[in-house]
């Protein structure tokens, strides 16, 4: 990294935007963040614009049309040091449920003239794409880990990002564990810690958003959740959420449905 | 009675259980923070208490493998609730806590510890297992050789009552872990919760200065028999047990017995059981960095073995599979804890089982071991 003010872009492909929101809404920091770096791309925030290449490109969304396979390339030549932001550009995000399903299904229902579009028949992430230097999990994703990495950029270390599952965190803040004690089925067990353990301190339980961790043992997760299961089908459908494009869910979801275990067919 | 009475040491004397209520009163006027049984989100925690009225009186808790229910019967006891995932660790040791923060000045880094006042609490409600948890960390964090500032403040000051288990839970192993349910030694005041009275056994001169002046009598032959058989029925009535006699080397002498490797399937390795233990002490120390790169604060937070990071080290990770990890807390809290500190790791309070999502028992796994062994 240049001593300089070290020059970032953000971009976004097929997302909510939620995650750029995060960014500025930093508030306290955002700042701070702007007298560290250079925010030389950033359309939702400033109209100015500084052409590149950039030190810090931090991408939003999936690659979900022809037009973005061609542009996160162009963008990947630009940045130094590629981030997918968010859980859309690390695992494809809830567009990604397409990829399950047959798209132009979707598109006939929604537009009165599907023709006029022009869409991939799935939505993948951007390390698909092009080599990606960091992912950062989440929807959307957590902003102390935003910084973390723009500091640890800045003073060339590597970022402490966790390694462990959710529950680590719920019972850092003394969340008792909803899974046990309310059975309400939760993803925590199996997905990488990074939000503060958000939806179980609010009783409810873990969707995924941040995905698996890196040896998660998805099957035995199955095999707990589907004895709480408050409707059949309850952890097909959890795994196929926000992550459900990431690999162990995928994984997870589709030995759910081949091996005959999917609740849902035990009602019909 | 004269008004500044005080019983003796190693006495027990009775009080009506409404007297209590003067008790929490006194140690909150002596500086103590009160933390008790507490039922929130219908569920039981460890929390401030200010009055008997806060302890949940009339609860149950029905516990087993992966099951936690807080069952209300509406009995007219105040300490019949076997404790649930949190544990008294969360004080002593707490999860998260800042060991110092730099400051860059003129170019040079400035030290600075927090300057936070240590808290005197005052535990109500210990229970023998509990007690012997804390025991179990004094020899962690309070070594002759090393000791930690941080437990050490907070363990100085605690005030310590226990509470003789009466009605032990499903998942609760005291006696073959012989820690329990009779409280032993260790404790300021103790606490046996009969229908109408407490009988309380005086464990310190804190306690005593503390029952000044306090309305008692010296329990009867009849109260103590009472208690007795109350205690040998709770001792009868262990949800699960554990056969120690051949541990540490059952485990030591079987480390590649092919049942690691079956546990390690169904292990989710969430940390869960390592969390909720009250004697596992393991963390980690992290850095949290200012964006202009001029101020750090180092915080301790709990970690776990069960956490794939935490045994990464230069060259890789020397647990990469499940199967290791899960061997690594077994075989160290039931295991090498005996040739390091001169006790197992493990005290039969059962919460491991029970926050299992996956419904691991270890007084399953080990005779798993034993079966083979034989």
């Amino acid at each position: 990294m240049d001593k300089n003010k070290p020059t970032v872009a953000v971009y976004k492909f097929s997302s909510c935007d939620g995650c750029q929101l995060s960014l500025l809404n930093m508030e306290d920091e955002l700042l701070n963040l702007a007298d560290a770096v250079d925010l030389a791309y950033f359309i939702e925030a400033s109209r100015a614009t500084k052409p590149g290449p950039y030190d810090i490109a931090l991408v939003e969304g999936s690659v979900t049309t022809p037009h973005e396979v061609e542009r996160i390339k162009e963008i990947r030549q630009e940045a130094k040091f590629l981030i997918a932001l968010g859980t859309c550009a690390t695992a494809g995000g809830v567009q990604a449920l397409r990829n399950f399903a047959d798209a132009g299904e979707y598109a006939k229902i929604v537009y009165d003239h599907p023709e006029y579009l022009n869409y991939l028949p799935t939505a993948t992430p951007i390390s698909e794409h092009v080599k990606v230097d960091l992912e950062l999990w989440g929807c959307p994703v957590n902003k102390a880990q935003v910084i973390e990495v723009v500091v640890a950029l800045l003073n060339n270390r590597k970022p402490n990002l966790p390694t462990y599952s959710v529950c680590l965190q719920c019972k850092r803040r003394g969340t008792i564990c909803v899974l046990v004690d309310k059975g309400i089925p939760c993803l925590g067990p199996a997905t990488i810690a990074g939000c503060g353990a958000l939806c179980p301190a609010s009783g409810r339980g873990c969707y995924g958003c941040f995905g698996p961790f890196r040896d998660a043992n998805v099957p035995a997760l199955t095999e707990a959740l589907q004895k709480v299961e408050r409707y059949p089908g309850e952890t097909m459908r959890l795994y196929r959420g926000i992550s459900g494009n990431a690999p162990l869910f995928v994984k997870a979801a589709d030995a759910i449905l081949s091996t005959g275990t999917d609740t849902r067919k035990e009602t019909k | 009675m004269p008004n500044d009475h005080k019983p003796e040491i190693g006495s027990t004397i009775v009080i009506q259980k409404e007297t209590f209520n003067a008790i929490l009163s006194r140690l909150k006027e002596k500086g103590y923070e009160t933390i008790g049984p507490r039922v929130k989100n219908d569920t039981l925690i460890y929390a401030p208490i200010e009055q008997m009225d806060d302890l949940p009186r009339g609860y149950i808790t029905e516990q087993d493998a992966a099951r936690f229910h807080l069952k209300h019967t509406g009995h007219s006891r105040y300490f019949d609730a076997i404790p649930g995932a949190q544990s008294w660790k969360q004080f002593l040791f707490p999860p998260r806590a800042e060991l110092f923060a730099l400051r860059k000045v003129n170019n040079l880094w400035e030290a600075s510890t927090p300057e936070t006042k240590t808290p005197s609490y005052a535990f109500i409600g210990v229970r023998a297992c509990e007690l012997a948890a804390i025991q179990i960390q004094d020899n962690i964090f309070m070594r002759s050789d090393f000791n930690d500032p941080i437990y050490r403040a907070r363990r100085e000051r605690v005030f310590i009552l226990t509470v003789d288990c009466m009605y032990p839970a499903g998942t609760c192993f005291c006696v073959s872990m012989e820690t329990g349910p009779r409280v032993k030694a260790g404790f300021d005041l103790n606490l046996t919760e009969l229908e109408d009275v407490f009988l309380l056994t005086v464990g310190s001169e804190i306690a005593r200065d503390l029952l000044k002046g306090i309305p008692f009598e010296l329990a009867s032959a009849f109260l103590l028999r009472n208690a007795d058989q109350g205690l040998e029925r709770a001792a009868s009535q262990m949800g699960r047990k554990l056969d120690i006699s051949n541990l540490p080397d059952l485990i030591l002498n079987n480390l590649d017995h092919p049942h690691w490797q079956e546990v390690g399937a169904r292990c989710l390795s969430c940390t869960n059981c390592t969390q909720v233990c009250p004697t596992c002490f393991c963390w980690d120390a992290t850095d949290e960095m200012s964006l202009d790169g001029k101020e750090t604060h180092r915080e301790r937070v709990w970690d776990s073995c069960f956490n794939p990071g935490y045994s990464y080290q230069a060259g890789g990770n020397t647990r990469p599979t499940i199967r290791s990890r899960y061997r690594q807390w077994l075989s160290h809290k039931l295991g090498t804890w005996k040739q390091q500190n001169g006790t197992l790791g493990c005290v039969g309070c059962g919460r491991c089982i029970t926050w299992c999502p996956a419904e691991i028992d270890l007084t399953k796994e080990i005779p798993m071991l034993q079966e083979e062994a034989r």
